[in-house]
């Protein structure tokens, strides 16, 4: 019975929170020290949410660049869009191609 | 034959780029070619390194032609862009339209490139003499 009470505790658990990708690039990416953070987030969680869990991890990001715009699985969107198990956000800078 | 949109660390081929374009109804290609300048805000550059966000890249290259193609009097779109380290006078991008006329290719290779500096998640970081920095102004 332990086991059965155990294993419902793990499944509620596992469908209350989402782990997600985090993809960082050229400024921030160096303040970071990585190209890839994974951030756990509780269901109902934004993109913003997710960028709010990356500066805490790393403050220089909300240092480096006054503004960044946000991509959701290679995509623009706004902070509010809602995330998903496996999404793969981009954080990205003031852009400067061409 | 060479992919439309491509973001890559190979030197580009800016004729190699506008002739995938020539078809018999093409009386215009119009060719943008970037290059790296020696000067930048006041300050020499020695190069540039350029990052980008691959996978995303070359959707958003197919984007902008698709806004191109919804303009009008386009017949078709190649976006080429380099990434890695650039010395000075290297190519770092290339945009080739094609049209039956030239005014229609002109002003959708002004779009193309404006538009790209605008929303490519491509960054690039400028070397001179002083140090380095990200470049964050906005075309």
């Amino acid at each position: 019975m332990l086991r059965t009470a155990r294993g419902q505790v793990l499944a509620r658990r596992t469908s209350n929170r989402m782990r997600v990708t985090v993809r960082l690039f050229a400024a921030h990416r160096e303040a970071a020290g990585t190209s890839t953070y994974i951030a756990e987030l509780p269901a109902g969680a934004t993109v913003s949410d997710a960028y709010v869990s990356v500066c805490g991890s790393y403050p220089a990001i909300a240092r480096s660049a006054a503004s960044a715009a946000f991509a959701l699985n290679r995509a623009h969107v706004r902070g509010d869009e809602l995330l998903n198990e496996g999404d793969e956000i981009a954080i990205l800078p003031p852009v400067a191609g061409g | 034959m060479s992919p439309r949109f491509l973001l890559t660390g190979d030197p580009l081929d800016e004729r190699a780029v506008a002739a995938q374009l020539e078809s018999d109804g093409a009386g215009a290609v119009v060719t943008f070619v970037g290059r790296v300048r020696a000067h930048s805000r006041g300050r020499d550059v020695t190069k540039l390194e350029y990052e980008a966000y691959p996978e995303m890249a070359e959707k958003v290259f197919a984007q902008i032609a698709d806004e191109i193609r919804a303009r009008g009097g386009i017949i078709d779109v190649a976006i080429h862009h380099r990434v890695g380290t650039l010395g000075v006078g290297e190519v770092s991008v290339v945009i080739a339209v094609s049209a039956a006329h030239r005014s229609p290719a002109f002003d959708a290779c002004h779009y193309a490139i404006d538009r790209l500096k605008q929303i490519a998640p491509i960054w690039k970081k400028e070397h001179s003499p002083d140090g380095a920095v990200w470049v964050e102004d906005r075309p």
